[in-house]
C-alpha cells in the first residue's frame, strides 16, 4: 500500500528560488549559495543574501560532509505517510561549508544518533515522486 | 499616579477542554463579551479590536467576522497571526494604541475549538506549518522541532528527563486548584516517565494539551479605567524578540528571542528579574519552559531544571510559575493558550486566585511564544 496517494510523503515543489537546489539533488549534488559580497554561505537558496542583503550569489556544490547539530527520534509521526518509518530521526545538520539544514539521518539505528556525529549527505529516492530528497547517513 | 501606561481593565477565560457544542465564534463571543463585562463596560465602549487566527474556522478577516457577529463597530481593527506569540502581541499592540491616544479600550481576543473542531487532524494541521520544501518532506512534527533545543540542553547543560517531569507534575498540581482546568487528575514523576515517547526526549506528558477554549483581555487608557469596578493592572513594560521562523534557521539552539523580549520588558518597567513575584510562561512543552527560563535570565545555565526538581516553581515556592497549570494542564487553545497566561497573571495581581494565590503578588511576568521558539512577547504587569 506504500504507493497509494494518501501515503505519499510531501513532495517539494521547486520554485524560482529553489529550482537549482532540487535539480542538483536529482543529480546527486548538494547545491547551496555563497555570497560573493560577504563570503557567507546560506541555506535555503533565495534571491538575496540573508546575511548582508547582497545580490551577488554564487551556487556551489557542497562536499557533502557535516555533523549532527541536534536531533530527535520521532515515535509519533505527524502524518500517516511517515507512520511506518517510526521511530525515525529528524536532525539538524551543520555542513562543513557553514550552513545548517534539516533532514532525516537514515541507514542507521535511530538509537545510535548523537549530537556531533559525523554524517554525509545522500539522496533518497521515494515512491510516488521523481524528486530525490537530500538526507544524511553516518560516516 | 502620573504614569500614562496602559492598564488591563477586564479579563475573561471560557471553560476549556472538550466543548463539543462550541464553535470558534461562540468562544470568541463568550470571551470577548466576558472581558468587556468584567471591566464594567459595554460593547459600544470598545474602540479597538485585535484578534488572532483560527485553525478550525480559518478566516481572512477574523476580527471583522467577530465584530459583525456581535455588532461591534471599532475605530481600529486588526488581526495578528504570529502563532502562539499572538496573545502577547495583541496586548503589546493594544498598549501602543492606547498610549498613543488612538484608542481608549482595546479588546484583545483569542479563541479556537481545535479539540472537537479538528479531532485527530490537529497534529497534521500543526505539522503543516513546517516549511513545505525543507521541513515537511522529513516528517517533522512540532514536538520533534522543539526537541532539537531540548537535546542541546541535555547534551550541553545537564537537562534531564526528571527536570522536565517535575515541571509537568507541578503544573498538574496547580491545575487541580483551578475550577476550569482541562486536566486535573494528579500525575507523578513515574507517570511522566512511563508515558509514551512522542519525539525524544519529549513524552506525552511533556507535551501541552489540545483544548477548546477562549480568552480575552481589555486594555484601557489609565484615565479611562479609573472608575471601573475591577482592580486595574498596569502594563509596566512589553518587549518582543524575533529571530527566525523555521527551527533550522534559528541563529542559536540555546538562546532565543525571549532573551531580548524579557530584557526589553523588564527595562521598560524599570525592574529586575528578582522583582518578579510570579511568572506565566508559554509552556508548549516542559522543556520549552525550562529553556526559556534560562535564556530569559531568570535562571543560570543548567539551573532551571534543578529548580523545578527542588519545587521552586510551586505556588508557595521561591519562584511560582504557571499557577493555572499552563498549556500543559490548564489548557491550550491555539492563540488563547498564551492569553490564559495573561489572564492568570492579572488574576494573581488582583488577588482573585483563591488557593492558587501567590502571596503578596505585586509584579507578574507573562510570556507568549510562537513558531518553534521563533517569535516571543514578554510583558511585566504590576498591581496599581
Amino acid at each position: 500500500m506504500s504507493d497509494t496517494p494518501a501515503l505519499i510523503k510531501p513532495i517539494p515543489v521547486p520554485d524560482a528560488d529553489s529550482r537549482l537546489y532540487w535539480e542538483g539533488a536529482n543529480q546527486g549534488k548538494f547545491m547551496f549559495q555563497r555570497c560573493l559580497s560577504c563570503g557567507k554561505a546560506q541555506f535555503y537558496s533565495r534571491s538575496l543574501c540573508s546575511h548582508c542583503q547582497g545580490k551577488n550569489l554564487e551556487w556551489q556544490a557542497a562536499k557533502g560532509l557535516g555533523k549532527v547539530a541536534s536531533f530527535s527520534v520521532v515515535h509519533r509521526a505527524p502524518i500517516a505517510p511517515f507512520a511506518d518509518d517510526a521511530p525515525y530521526v529528524v536532525a539538524l545538520i551543520d555542513m562543513d561549508e557553514g550552513f545548517r539544514f534539516m533532514c532525516n539521518v537514515i541507514h542507521c539505528d535511530p538509537a545510535t544518533v548523537r549530537i556531533g556525529m559525523p554524517v554525509r549527505t545522500v539522496f533518497e529516492e521515494r515512491p510516488g515522486s521523481t524528486q530525490k530528497i537530500p538526507q544524511a547517513e553516518p560516516m | 499616579m502620573s504614569s500614562k501606561k496602559a492598564v488591563i481593565s477586564g479579563v475573561y477565560d471560557t471553560k476549556v477542554g472538550a466543548l463539543p457544542e462550541s464553535t470558534c465564534m461562540s468562544l470568541h463571543t463568550e470571551a470577548g463579551l466576558g472581558a468587556i463585562q468584567d471591566a464594567g463596560l459595554k460593547v459600544s465602549d470598545v474602540d479597538g479590536l485585535l484578534t488572532a487566527y483560527s485553525f478550525t474556522s480559518p478566516q481572512l478577516m477574523l476580527g471583522a467576522v467577530f465584530a459583525e457577529y456581535v455588532g461591534m463597530y471599532p475605530k481600529v481593527s486588526a488581526s495578528i497571526s504570529m502563532g502562539g506569540a499572538t496573545a502577547g502581541l495583541l496586548v503589546a499592540h493594544a498598549v501602543a494604541l492606547v498610549e498613543s491616544g488612538m484608542c481608549r479600550h482595546v479588546l484583545c481576543l483569542t479563541a479556537d475549538n481545535r479539540m472537537t473542531g479538528l479531532g485527530d487532524k490537529v497534529q497534521a494541521a500543526l505539522a503543516s506549518v513546517g516549511h513545505p520544501q525543507y521541513e515537511q518532506p522529513y516528517g517533522m512534527s512540532v514536538p520533534s522541532a522543539f526537541a532539537q533545543a531540548a537535546q542541546v540542553y541535555m547534551h550541553e547543560f545537564g537537562l534531564t528527563h526528571e527536570h522536565m517531569a517535575a515541571v509537568a507534575v507541578n503544573q498538574r498540581a496547580n491545575a487541580a486548584k483551578h475550577p476550569n482546568a482541562h486536566m486535573k487528575k494528579p500525575i507523578t514523576m513515574e507517570d511522566v516517565a512511563k508515558s509514551k515517547m512522542v519525539a525524544s526526549p519529549l513524552r506525552v506528558l511533556d507535551c501541552c494539551l489540545v483544548s477548546d477554549g477562549g480568552a480575552a483581555v481589555l486594555v484601557s487608557a489609565r484615565e479611562a479605567a479609573r472608575d471601573l469596578p475591577k482592580t486595574a493592572v498596569e502594563i509596566m513594560g512589553v518587549g518582543e524578540g524575533h529571530t527566525h521562523e523555521h527551527i533550522f534557521m534559528a541563529p542559536s539552539l540555546v538562546d532565543f528571542g525571549c532573551k531580548d523580549s524579557t530584557a526589553t520588558a523588564l527595562g521598560k518597567a524599570g525592574l529586575k528579574h528578582s522583582d518578579v513575584d510570579c511568572a506565566h510562561i508559554y509552556d508548549c512543552f516542559t522543556s520549552t519552559l525550562l529553556i526559556c527560563l534560562e535564556s530569559m535570565g531568570f535562571y543560570g545555565r543548567g539551573d532551571a531544571g534543578k529548580a523545578a526538581l527542588a519545587g521552586e516553581f510551586a505556588i508557595d515556592g521561591r519562584f511560582p510559575v504557571n499557577t493555572n497549570g499552563g498549556l500543559l494542564s490548564y489548557g491550550s487553545s491555539g492563540a488563547a493558550g498564551g492569553m490564559f497566561h495573561v489572564v492568570e497573571a492579572v488574576r494573581q495581581l488582583r488577588r482573585e486566585c483563591g488557593e492558587r494565590q501567590v502571596k503578596d503578588a505585586e509584579v507578574a511576568f507573562a510570556h507568549t511564544l510562537g513558531g518553534i521558539f521563533s517569535g516571543h512577547c514578554s510583558m511585566v504587569l504590576g498591581r496599581l
